[in-house]
């Protein structure tokens, strides 16, 4: 099955067993926090840089391009 | 028959085959590893997604897998996945991990003992500054493998493979099959014909540990996809407004610094840079095991002794961490670090070692690739070098000289959420001096209530 969740209030289709950051950028999305200003996605894609964090069911800095999605996650965007 | 208890941190290629080596030398294995899948980042993937042309060597990773499957069918294994290893203590023997969902709230804390540990750690890609590299679209080039492996995915359409070395290749294939162009690659180094390094064509090396075949085989996906290949040429600058729109490209002289006049914009909408590995340390840091030495901003390595043992007494290493070499060296200094810590003698491992010393010739000629100073006559005043604490070239400039801690204090560089790992070398290059920001207290990150809550089950 294909889980759902939500990103920014927007429903975002995920294959299974796709991670949430492979899931945003399916979605046509680049980018998903934002530093001093300037927009930041997904770099190092192995868990090391942190640039693609995310906020997970209230839980802040969950790395994307490590995550598995869930169906019925809701995922916030975040910045610092 | 082995009574150890060997522990293996790390299942990529080295970890595996320290795993199946030591449980086939009757040893109880326990196997820790960060992914949610077996295989590190050489064999990243999932069952329902990954393209099989983009997996190599596969056979022998489903042979790993099994064996492991079956120890712990015997009884003799035990495999903690998803488990952030947060400590590394060796006398006693005692790991601390954190296992479930990555980052997730309410991970399970864990203690794992043992005899023996195998560290494994792999590496992961260095990408060097560049004006405009934090621009959406901007990835290293093991991210755009990772996406294109693991999720199906490519960042971009029209994508700008950069850096230095020949893992760029199977980086350009894999973004190929996903459904990316790739419009160029191109290798900073010169790679002159005389030099020990490679030949013009990097493809045409002698099947050094079968990596001719594998080469070869990227090299003609590369010509499929009419992809120039440029040697003496990189990315020194990356353009767009709210994502990558474009960069710019020039030859490089032997000490990579950018020629003048040679500049041309190249259109593109993601950029993938991979100058080499920056071996993950942290772990044989806290450990205690002798660095080899290494200029600042150059890769240190543990130190191995032929049956691949650490200055640290009862810990082993195996693979990126003792030195890059790739996969093939990995298994093999894997498999002989798995046999030794299980308790096999010096004298019992020698067709080990003579299988491990045949992946020497690739890891030198690696050695051609190595990033050359000049690299930071590209950067500008105000190019980011650390991506976390978005701390300007200029800044870190200004500051070198200062003691460590002054320097970090001052302008935060290395001290923002990926702890240095991503500048780190960069800085310290920048800087002439080594910083120390690889001696990290906590080897992966946490909540403050994860490091202080709760009681510790023995796996």
């Amino acid at each position: 099955m294909s889980p759902t969740f939500e990103f920014d209030g927007a429903e975002i289709a995920a294959r299974d067993g796709q991670t949430i950051a492979g899931a945003l950028i399916a979605s046509g999305r680049a980018s998903w926090r934002t530093a001093a200003g300037a927009e930041r996605g997904v770099f190092c894609g192995i868990g090391i840089c942190q640039d693609c964090t995310v906020t997970v069911n209230g839980a802040a800095g969950v790395r994307a391009c490590l995550r598995t999605a869930c169906d019925g996650d809701v995922v916030e965007p975040e910045s610092r | 028959m082995s009574r150890r208890h060997v522990v293996v941190l790390g299942a990529g290629p080295a970890g595996l085959a320290a795993a199946v080596a030591a449980l086939e030398a009757g040893a109880r294995v326990t196997v820790l590893d960060e992914g949610e899948r077996l295989g590190g980042q050489y064999w990243r993937h999932h069952e329902a997604i990954t393209d099989r042309r983009l997996q190599h060597g596969w056979e022998r990773f489903e042979r790993s897998r099994d064996r492991i499957a079956a120890g712990i069918a015997e009884g003799r294994a035990v495999l903690l996945q998803r488990a952030a290893v947060w400590r590394v203590d060796v006398e006693p023997l005692r790991l601390h991990a954190l296992v479930g969902k990555p980052d997730a709230p309410g991970r399970r804390r864990v203690v794992v003992r043992g005899d023996a540990l195998v560290l494994a750690t792999g590496a992961h890609d260095r990408a060097l500054p560049i004006p405009g590299w934090t621009l959406p679209g901007v990835t290293t080039a093991g991210a755009a493998q990772a996406l294109a492996k693991r999720d199906g995915v490519t960042v971009g359409t029209r994508t700008l493979v950069a850096g230095a070395g020949p893992f760029l290749l199977p980086v350009a294939q894999s973004l190929a099959i996903a459904g990316a162009r790739v419009v160029e690659v191109l290798e900073a180094s010169r790679l002159p014909r005389h030099a020990a390094g490679w030949t013009a064509r990097p493809w045409e090396l002698a099947a050094a540990a079968g990596k001719g075949l594998e080469l070869a085989e990227y090299a003609r996906s590369l010509l499929g996809q009419r992809t120039p290949y440029r040697t003496g040429s990189g990315v020194v600058r990356i353009l767009g407004e709210r994502r990558v729109e474009a960069a710019v490209v020039a030859r490089l002289d032997r000490a990579w610094r950018p020629i003048p006049g040679t500049e041309r914009e190249v259109a593109c909408d993601s950029v993938a840079l991979g100058h080499g590995f920056t071996p993950r340390l942290d772990a044989a840091i806290q450990a205690g095991c002798a660095l080899t030495e290494a200029p600042p901003g150059s890769p240190r390595f543990v130190v191995a002794d032929p049956d691949q043992r650490t200055s640290v007494d009862g810990v082993w290493a195996a693979g990126e961490i003792t030195g890059i070499g790739g996969a093939d060296a990995a298994l093999a200094e894997g498999d002989l670090a798995g046999r030794s810590a299980a308790g096999t003698p010096h004298a019992a491992l020698a067709a080990a070692r003579r299988r491990r010393d045949r992946t020497d010739a690739f890891a030198r000629r690696l050695e051609a690739h190595a990033i050359q100073d000049g690299w930071s006559s590209w950067l500008e005043d105000d190019t980011l070098v650390c991506r976390c604490e978005s701390v300007e070239a200029a800044a870190i400039v200004r500051a070198s000289g200062s003691a460590s801690r002054a320097l970090r204090l001052a302008t935060r560089a290395g001290l923002g959420a990926c702890q240095g790992r991503t500048c780190g070398s960069s800085v310290e290059a920048l800087c002439g001096e080594r910083l120390g920001l690889d001696a990290r207290p906590l080897l992966a990150p946490m909540r403050i209530g994860e490091l202080l809550g709760g009681s510790e089950a023995t796996a």
